[in-house]
Protein backbone atom coordinates (compact mmCIF):
# COMPACT_ATOMS: atom_id res chain seq x y z
CA UNK A 1 0.00 0.00 0.00
CA UNK A 2 1.32 3.31 -0.71
CA UNK A 3 1.55 6.06 1.91
CA UNK A 4 -0.71 8.88 0.88
CA UNK A 5 0.80 12.05 1.72
CA UNK A 6 -0.96 15.09 0.32
CA UNK A 7 1.35 17.76 0.66
CA UNK A 8 3.02 20.59 -0.88
CA UNK A 9 6.62 22.29 -0.29
CA UNK A 10 7.55 25.23 2.24
CA UNK A 11 7.70 27.52 -0.71
CA UNK A 12 3.33 27.58 -0.17
CA UNK A 13 3.73 29.15 3.31
CA UNK A 14 5.34 32.10 1.72
CA UNK A 15 2.73 33.84 0.89
CA UNK A 16 0.54 33.83 4.54
CA UNK A 17 3.82 34.17 6.33
CA UNK A 18 4.71 37.47 4.57
CA UNK A 19 0.95 38.95 6.11
CA UNK A 20 3.59 38.61 9.40
CA UNK A 21 7.33 39.24 8.07
CA UNK A 22 9.65 41.29 6.21
CA UNK A 23 11.71 39.07 5.67
CA UNK A 24 11.77 36.08 2.96
CA UNK A 25 11.01 33.51 5.40
CA UNK A 26 11.01 30.62 2.69
CA UNK A 27 14.73 31.10 2.90
CA UNK A 28 14.97 30.84 6.88
CA UNK A 29 17.08 27.67 8.05
CA UNK A 30 15.47 25.47 10.41
CA UNK A 31 17.05 22.28 12.29
CA UNK A 32 14.53 19.84 13.44
CA UNK A 33 14.59 19.33 16.93
CA UNK A 34 14.13 15.21 16.99
CA UNK A 35 16.09 14.39 14.26
CA UNK A 36 18.30 16.67 13.31
CA UNK A 37 18.07 17.44 9.83
CA UNK A 38 18.40 21.51 8.68
CA UNK A 39 17.79 23.02 5.67
CA UNK A 40 15.36 25.73 4.18
CA UNK A 41 11.70 26.34 4.91
CA UNK A 42 11.30 25.81 1.39
CA UNK A 43 11.76 22.10 2.09
CA UNK A 44 9.20 21.26 4.65
CA UNK A 45 6.08 19.73 3.93
CA UNK A 46 2.68 21.41 4.04
CA UNK A 47 -0.01 19.94 4.99
CA UNK A 48 -3.31 21.26 4.67
CA UNK A 49 -4.69 24.33 3.51
CA UNK A 50 -8.00 23.28 5.86
CA UNK A 51 -7.91 23.66 8.96
CA UNK A 52 -4.89 25.46 8.96
CA UNK A 53 -1.44 24.58 7.55
CA UNK A 54 1.05 22.60 8.84
CA UNK A 55 4.57 22.32 8.10
CA UNK A 56 6.73 19.27 8.80
CA UNK A 57 10.17 17.74 8.85
CA UNK A 58 10.47 16.21 5.45
CA UNK A 59 12.59 13.44 7.12
CA UNK A 60 10.79 12.79 10.24
CA UNK A 61 7.45 14.42 9.93
CA UNK A 62 8.04 16.39 13.07
CA UNK A 63 5.77 19.74 13.46
CA UNK A 64 7.65 22.94 12.46
CA UNK A 65 4.59 24.97 12.99
CA UNK A 66 1.30 25.22 12.57
CA UNK A 67 -0.81 28.50 10.91
CA UNK A 68 -4.26 29.19 10.61
CA UNK A 69 -5.97 32.21 9.06
CA UNK A 70 -9.98 33.19 9.60
CA UNK A 71 -10.85 36.71 8.06
CA UNK A 72 -8.23 39.36 9.62
CA UNK A 73 -6.66 37.22 12.03
CA UNK A 74 -3.46 35.14 11.75
CA UNK A 75 -2.31 32.50 14.06
CA UNK A 76 0.96 31.17 13.88
CA UNK A 77 2.78 28.50 16.06
CA UNK A 78 6.39 27.60 15.97
CA UNK A 79 6.64 23.94 16.84
CA UNK A 80 4.91 21.17 18.10
CA UNK A 81 2.32 21.92 21.21
CA UNK A 82 3.44 25.24 22.36
CA UNK A 83 1.29 28.55 22.77
CA UNK A 84 0.36 30.37 19.74
CA UNK A 85 0.36 34.17 18.26
CA UNK A 86 -2.20 36.27 16.57
CA UNK A 87 -1.86 38.80 14.53
CA UNK A 88 -4.30 41.39 12.83
CA UNK A 89 -3.32 40.57 9.12
CA UNK A 90 -6.35 42.52 7.38
CA UNK A 91 -6.42 41.49 3.90
CA UNK B 1 -31.02 -1.35 14.24
CA UNK B 2 -29.84 2.03 15.03
CA UNK B 3 -28.79 2.39 18.37
CA UNK B 4 -30.55 5.79 18.92
CA UNK B 5 -33.24 6.32 21.48
CA UNK B 6 -36.81 6.49 19.26
CA UNK B 7 -37.18 10.28 20.52
CA UNK B 8 -33.57 11.53 19.34
CA UNK B 9 -34.32 9.94 16.25
CA UNK B 10 -37.67 11.03 15.87
CA UNK B 11 -36.85 14.59 16.67
CA UNK B 12 -34.06 14.25 13.60
CA UNK B 13 -36.41 12.76 11.17
CA UNK B 14 -38.87 15.70 11.66
CA UNK B 15 -36.80 18.53 11.42
CA UNK B 16 -35.80 19.67 8.13
CA UNK B 17 -32.78 19.37 6.51
CA UNK B 18 -32.47 23.55 6.52
CA UNK B 19 -33.52 23.03 10.53
CA UNK B 20 -30.39 20.36 10.88
CA UNK B 21 -27.52 22.53 9.38
CA UNK B 22 -25.86 24.79 12.21
CA UNK B 23 -25.14 28.67 11.20
CA UNK B 24 -22.43 29.44 8.45
CA UNK B 25 -22.34 25.39 7.09
CA UNK B 26 -23.15 24.01 3.70
CA UNK B 27 -24.66 20.76 2.90
CA UNK B 28 -22.43 17.92 0.92
CA UNK B 29 -22.60 14.43 -0.34
CA UNK B 30 -18.94 13.90 -0.78
CA UNK B 31 -16.63 13.27 2.14
CA UNK B 32 -13.79 15.35 1.73
CA UNK B 33 -10.52 14.60 3.36
CA UNK B 34 -8.35 16.75 5.42
CA UNK B 35 -5.05 16.68 6.46
CA UNK B 36 -2.36 17.71 9.23
CA UNK B 37 0.20 15.28 8.35
CA UNK B 38 1.14 11.75 6.21
CA UNK B 39 -1.84 9.25 6.72
CA UNK B 40 -1.11 6.15 9.47
CA UNK B 41 -0.96 3.26 8.29
CA UNK B 42 -1.93 1.17 11.48
CA UNK B 43 -2.97 -2.84 11.01
CA UNK B 44 -5.24 -3.63 13.29
CA UNK B 45 -2.79 -6.43 14.38
CA UNK B 46 -0.66 -4.20 16.43
CA UNK B 47 -3.31 -1.39 17.12
CA UNK B 48 -4.93 -0.88 20.51
CA UNK B 49 -6.74 1.74 22.07
CA UNK B 50 -5.96 2.54 26.05
CA UNK B 51 -7.83 4.55 28.78
CA UNK B 52 -5.42 6.69 31.14
CA UNK B 53 -6.88 7.43 34.58
CA UNK B 54 -5.36 10.61 36.69
CA UNK B 55 -4.03 7.97 39.16
CA UNK B 56 -1.64 6.12 35.77
CA UNK B 57 -3.99 3.19 36.07
CA UNK B 58 -4.42 1.34 32.11
CA UNK B 59 -6.90 -0.55 30.36
CA UNK B 60 -6.68 -1.39 27.24
CA UNK B 61 -7.84 -3.21 24.53
CA UNK B 62 -6.69 -5.03 21.17
CA UNK B 63 -8.35 -4.62 17.79
CA UNK B 64 -10.24 -8.41 18.34
CA UNK B 65 -11.13 -7.59 22.10
CA UNK B 66 -12.43 -4.07 20.79
CA UNK B 67 -14.54 -5.63 18.28
CA UNK B 68 -15.72 -8.40 20.70
CA UNK B 69 -17.43 -5.88 22.81
CA UNK B 70 -20.98 -4.65 22.02
CA UNK B 71 -21.49 -3.07 18.49
CA UNK B 72 -24.21 -0.03 17.62
CA UNK B 73 -24.56 1.20 14.34
CA UNK B 74 -25.78 4.83 14.49
CA UNK B 75 -26.79 7.21 12.01
CA UNK B 76 -25.77 11.32 12.35
CA UNK B 77 -24.78 14.39 10.90
CA UNK B 78 -21.14 15.86 10.88
CA UNK B 79 -19.79 18.93 10.59
CA UNK B 80 -16.77 20.47 10.05
CA UNK B 81 -15.35 23.19 10.75
CA UNK B 82 -14.66 24.59 7.42
CA UNK B 83 -18.10 25.03 7.13
CA UNK B 84 -19.47 21.17 5.17
CA UNK B 85 -21.94 19.21 7.06
CA UNK B 86 -22.48 16.19 5.89
CA UNK B 87 -26.23 14.75 6.58
CA UNK B 88 -26.99 10.82 7.83
CA UNK B 89 -23.51 9.51 8.04
CA UNK B 90 -23.75 5.74 8.96
CA UNK B 91 -21.12 4.39 11.10
CA UNK B 92 -20.85 1.16 13.34
CA UNK B 93 -18.47 0.97 16.63
CA UNK B 94 -18.30 0.85 20.20
CA UNK B 95 -20.33 3.11 22.41
CA UNK B 96 -17.33 5.27 24.68
CA UNK B 97 -19.88 4.07 27.39
CA UNK B 98 -18.75 0.34 26.97
CA UNK B 99 -15.45 1.66 26.63
CA UNK B 100 -15.43 3.96 30.14
CA UNK B 101 -18.15 1.57 31.94
CA UNK B 102 -15.90 0.03 34.45
CA UNK B 103 -13.04 3.07 34.33
CA UNK B 104 -12.83 4.58 37.93
CA UNK B 105 -12.66 8.20 37.39
CA UNK B 106 -12.48 11.94 38.98
CA UNK B 107 -11.15 13.17 35.83
CA UNK B 108 -13.42 16.06 34.23
CA UNK B 109 -11.39 16.14 30.96
CA UNK B 110 -10.08 13.58 28.18
CA UNK B 111 -7.01 14.12 26.53
CA UNK B 112 -7.31 12.00 23.19
CA UNK B 113 -4.33 11.14 21.02
CA UNK B 114 -3.84 9.57 17.31
CA UNK B 115 -1.00 7.21 15.64
CA UNK B 116 0.52 9.97 13.89
CA UNK B 117 1.02 12.30 16.71
CA UNK B 118 -2.79 14.63 16.81
CA UNK B 119 -4.51 15.22 20.08
CA UNK B 120 -7.86 16.93 20.82
CA UNK B 121 -9.32 17.64 24.12
CA UNK B 122 -13.10 17.85 25.42
CA UNK B 123 -14.81 17.66 28.53
CA UNK B 124 -15.20 13.76 29.59
CA UNK B 125 -19.49 14.65 29.93
CA UNK B 126 -18.45 15.18 25.85
CA UNK B 127 -17.58 11.36 25.60
CA UNK B 128 -20.72 9.90 27.97
CA UNK B 129 -24.30 9.05 27.54
CA UNK B 130 -24.63 7.96 23.67
CA UNK B 131 -22.53 10.99 22.71
CA UNK B 132 -19.63 9.41 21.53
CA UNK B 133 -18.63 6.17 19.51
CA UNK B 134 -14.78 4.36 18.57
CA UNK B 135 -15.88 3.44 15.24
CA UNK B 136 -14.44 1.12 12.74
CA UNK B 137 -16.98 0.97 9.73
CA UNK B 138 -18.53 3.84 8.01
CA UNK B 139 -21.61 2.88 5.73
CA UNK B 140 -20.93 -0.74 5.87
CA UNK B 141 -17.47 -0.38 4.73
CA UNK B 142 -14.50 -0.73 7.03
CA UNK B 143 -13.19 2.51 7.61
CA UNK B 144 -10.65 4.14 5.35
CA UNK B 145 -7.21 5.29 6.20
CA UNK B 146 -7.99 8.44 4.78
CA UNK B 147 -10.94 8.92 6.99
CA UNK B 148 -9.39 7.55 10.09
CA UNK B 149 -9.33 3.99 9.76
CA UNK B 150 -8.69 1.50 11.35
CA UNK B 151 -10.57 3.61 13.94
CA UNK B 152 -11.28 6.88 14.83
CA UNK B 153 -13.54 8.80 17.39
CA UNK B 154 -16.64 10.12 16.61
CA UNK B 155 -18.24 12.92 18.63
CA UNK B 156 -20.80 14.07 16.22
CA UNK B 157 -22.15 16.93 18.69
CA UNK B 158 -18.79 18.70 18.21
CA UNK B 159 -17.01 20.14 15.13
CA UNK B 160 -15.23 17.20 13.54
CA UNK B 161 -11.56 17.97 14.48
CA UNK B 162 -12.32 16.83 17.32
CA UNK B 163 -13.81 13.26 16.12
CA UNK B 164 -9.96 12.32 16.24
CA UNK B 165 -8.72 9.77 13.43
CA UNK B 166 -6.65 7.16 14.10
CA UNK B 167 -7.06 6.90 17.53
CA UNK B 168 -5.03 5.45 19.80
CA UNK B 169 -6.27 6.15 23.21
CA UNK B 170 -7.41 8.50 26.11
CA UNK B 171 -6.13 9.89 29.07
CA UNK B 172 -8.53 10.97 31.63
CA UNK B 173 -7.39 14.13 33.47
CA UNK B 174 -7.75 16.88 35.98
CA UNK B 175 -7.14 19.19 33.99
CA UNK B 176 -8.00 20.36 30.25
CA UNK B 177 -4.85 20.37 27.87
CA UNK B 178 -5.90 21.94 24.70
CA UNK B 179 -4.74 20.17 21.37
CA UNK B 180 -3.33 19.86 18.29
CA UNK B 181 -5.78 22.58 16.27
CA UNK B 182 -7.13 24.03 19.88
CA UNK B 183 -3.33 25.16 20.54
CA UNK B 184 -3.39 26.92 17.01
CA UNK B 185 -6.19 29.10 16.96
CA UNK B 186 -9.28 27.04 17.35
CA UNK B 187 -11.73 26.89 19.78
CA UNK B 188 -11.53 24.90 22.84
CA UNK B 189 -14.94 23.67 22.58
CA UNK B 190 -15.92 23.67 19.01
CA UNK B 191 -20.05 23.30 19.19
CA UNK B 192 -21.15 23.70 15.67
CA UNK B 193 -24.97 25.31 17.09
CA UNK B 194 -22.77 28.26 18.83
CA UNK B 195 -20.57 28.35 15.73
CA UNK B 196 -17.58 27.96 17.79
CA UNK B 197 -14.92 28.27 15.42
CA UNK B 198 -12.12 30.21 16.43
CA UNK B 199 -10.37 31.38 19.81
CA UNK B 200 -12.86 33.82 21.28
CA UNK B 201 -15.93 33.10 19.30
Amino acid sequence: MTEVSPHVDGNSLAGPLSDIFSADMTRAWWRCPDCGSTGPLAELHVYGPDPGLTARCAHCSRVALRLVRHEEDTWLTLGGAEGAFRFRTAR
Amino acid sequence: MSSLSPGFHGRRRSASLTDRLPPGQYPTESFPVLSAGPTPRVPTETWTFTVTTESGEERAWTWDEMMALPQEDSVHDIHCVTRWSKFDTRWRGVSLDTLLDDVETAAEYAAVHSYGGYTTNMPLEDLLDGKAWLVHTYDGYPLSPEHGGPARLLVPHLYLWKSAKWVRGLRLTHDDEPGFWETAGYHNYGDPWREQRHWGD
